[in-house]
């Protein structure tokens, strides 16, 4: 395997392959014939147990970004790689494979099915994992006991603060027992005390369950909290900062 | 993702929009329901037909003229007694031939008039088509050589003509002739449509001159066993094409003329569905429309599902069940209310209505199709979505 650049050495000790790697990596929309180049020439390297925080200001390929160490979209040129593996030899079946066991989505706006209990919810990744139902709650109960929600199982979303909505989605996240989890402005929607909550939760699964932790922000402060950070300017890579030791 | 995880999916987000799946399922039950009911009422007309066919008597040839066929004009008999009897020679037998020459007429009993269906036929009709004399006796051969004016009532018109009295040595006046009724026929009922009760027998012979005719309309003939069928038609066919080699005529057993019936109500039941059926239709562009309003509200719950790992088949599956259970709902409900409307149609109108087990099933199966034809786009739709763009859609 090629030494990728920017390659901060926290994990990977053992050998295994980096959860993400995009090298190289372009994507390019097409908007009423306009070309739009939303990233371009991006590396970007995420580690077992990493901890990143990308930044920059609206439009700058943030999104785009974490669409695609997500798996939700392929680059239009560059290597993106999960475990390994490149995705231009994945299929969409195998992509969603990935992105099942890969990587835990955490939304701004949470993303939780409406009139669904929260255990429901947060198993709803196991669902297509095949599990019955009485194994997804087991794992289900046992994630939002994790995120402390443990006496909300049955409540639904419209039952549930902001702060308590967000966590069950962590739950979600963290059910699959994925290597990675992806945040997009995972505060954006909350007061700064939830807020505050949130990112104490992300801290302690990274240090307890040495999950990856990789969160989209446009705040300093949250930014702040990550290991690494790195600032994306009109689709480039503009700075990484050294991690805080 | 388990089938029946994806089946309680489905069923949760009816359930979630009651009112709105319900007037979709609406237009589905009512297609469902009138194709069961017109198909009942086709089969009823068909049941009705057979039995009237088949309580004409059994193992009967009938002797016709022109070409009995869907569409084909009727044609004037040229057969006459001569070929009567010709037929009985041929066969051996003369008392299993019996001819008919009919009119519709009114009949008098002093002031009581009764509209009958004048028979002139041979004394052999009880013989040939099963039927019994309640009272008296049938006419004789000699009656119907001698032109005697004698007639045999139907149950009808000997309770019209003679409320409370035996009619037996009374005079009935037909077309300003007076018949003596020497025999009342047991009630046998409707056939094709036709009262047979509304019937007065009288001589063929005494029925032409009545009529100012020398045919008969046609010559009925019962083989003496259902293996003798076959064998007696190509005989009767051979005399009555040497005698009247200017005119087409047809020798029908009951089966032929069962399977020019049932062809006709045939296509008239096909007809009939096919009408109901474009109620289907309706329905079924009716959940078209309702899933992809359902898709399109659902497209961040859809970019969601595939973030954390449905494939898209999964989601195909999601909303074409959910396409499927709205129309298999919807048939179960049309299928109910089509057997209770074709009791009622059975019961309480002069329409038959008889339920059969494959047009339920036809129905069943349809509703399934229409909901996998109509579901199909909208969950392709669906299934197509890039999870990113689902995700961001406000």
């Amino acid at each position: 395997m090629p030494s990728p650049p920017m390659v901060e050495g926290s994990g990977g000790l053992d050998g295994s392959p980096p959860v993400v790697e995009a090298l190289g990596v372009t994507k390019v929309y097409r908007l009423d014939g306009v070309e739009v180049r939303a990233l371009d020439g991006v590396d970007l390297v995420v580690e077992r147990g990493d901890s990143v925080a990308i930044m920059g200001p609206s439009g700058s390929g943030k999104s785009t970004l974490l669409g695609l160490l997500g798996g939700l979209d392929r680059p239009t040129s560059g290597t993106l790689r999960f475990d390994g593996r490149d995705v231009t030899g994945l299929s969409e079946d195998e992509l969603a494979a990935v992105r099942n066991r890969v990587v835990g989505f955490v939304f701004q706006s949470f993303q939780l099915l409406p009139r669904t209990a929260a255990v429901a919810n947060a198993g709803l990744p196991l669902v297509y994992r095949g599990l019955g139902r009485s194994e997804r709650r087991r794992l289900a109960t046992d994630a939002l006991t994790a995120v402390g929600l443990a006496h909300r199982l049955q409540h639904r979303p419209s039952q549930l603060s902001g702060g308590e909505q967000q966590r069950v989605a962590i739950a979600r996240a963290l059910v699959t027992e994925p290597a990675m989890l992806l945040a997009d402005e995972p505060t954006g929607n909350l007061d700064s005390r939830s807020g505050e909550e949130v990112l104490e939760l992300l801290a302690r699964l990274h240090d307890e369950r040495g999950v990856a932790v990789v969160v989209v922000t446009h705040d300093p402060g949250v930014a702040a909290r990550f290991r690494r950070k790195v600032t994306l300017h009109d689709g480039r890579l503009s700075s990484e900062t050294e991690p805080a030791r | 993702m388990r089938f029946a995880e994806a089946v309680r999916v489905a069923w949760e987000a009816l359930r979630a929009n009651k009112l709105r799946s319900g007037l979709t399922m609406l237009g589905v039950v009512i297609g469902v329901a009138s194709v069961v009911l017109l198909v009942s009422i086709g089969s009823g007309a068909r049941d009705e037909v057979t039995s009237g066919v088949e309580s004409l008597g059994s193992n009967i040839l009938f002797v016709a003229p022109g070409n009995l066929s869907f569409g084909s004009a009727p044609a004037v008999s040229r057969l006459g007694l001569e070929d009567v009897r010709r037929v009985g020679d041929a066969i051996g037998d003369p008392r299993r031939v019996a001819a008919t020459v009919a009119s519709g007429e009114v009949a008098r009993v002093g002031t009581r008039r009764a509209t009958v269906n004048v028979q002139g036929t041979t004394d052999t009709v009880p013989l040939v088509f099963d039927r019994t004399v309640a009272r008296g006796a049938f006419f004789t051969a000699a009656d119907v050589e001698t032109r005697r004016r004698v007639a045999v009532l139907g149950a009808d018109p000997a309770d019209s003509l003679f409320p409370g009295r035996d009619p037996v040595g009374k005079s009935v006046t037909v077309g300003g002739v007076r018949f003596r009724v020497v025999g009342v026929m047991s009630r046998v009922g409707t056939a094709f449509g036709v009262a047979r009760d509304a019937e007065l027998f009288v001589p063929v012979t005494a029925a032409q001159r009545l009529f100012g005719v020398s045919r008969v309309d046609g010559i009925a003939v019962k083989a003496p066993t259902t293996d003798q069928i076959d064998e007696e038609q190509a005989i009767i066919r051979e005399v009555v094409t040497r005698a009247h080699p200017e005119q087409e005529y047809q020798v029908l057993t009951q089966q032929d003329i069962l399977g020019v019936v049932g062809r006709i109500l045939g296509i008239l039941t096909l007809v009939l569905a096919s009408i109901a059926g474009i109620s289907l239709v309706v329905g079924g562009v009716g959940v078209m429309n309702i899933m992809l309003v359902s898709v399109s509200e659902r497209t961040r719950e859809i970019g969601l599902r595939k973030a954390v790992g449905a494939r898209t088949r999964d989601v195909l599956r999601q909303f074409l069940l959910e396409a499927v259970a709205l129309t298999i709902s919807g048939g179960v409900a049309g299928i109910l209310l089509g057997i209770g409307a074709a009791l009622l149609v059975g019961r309480f109108s002069p329409i038959p209505a008889a339920i059969t087990g494959w047009s339920v099933a036809l129905a069943f199966g349809v509703s399934v199709a229409v909901g996998v034809f109509f579901g199909v786009w909208p969950a392709r739709k669906a299934a197509r979505m890039q999870p990113i763009m689902a995700l961001r859609y406000e």
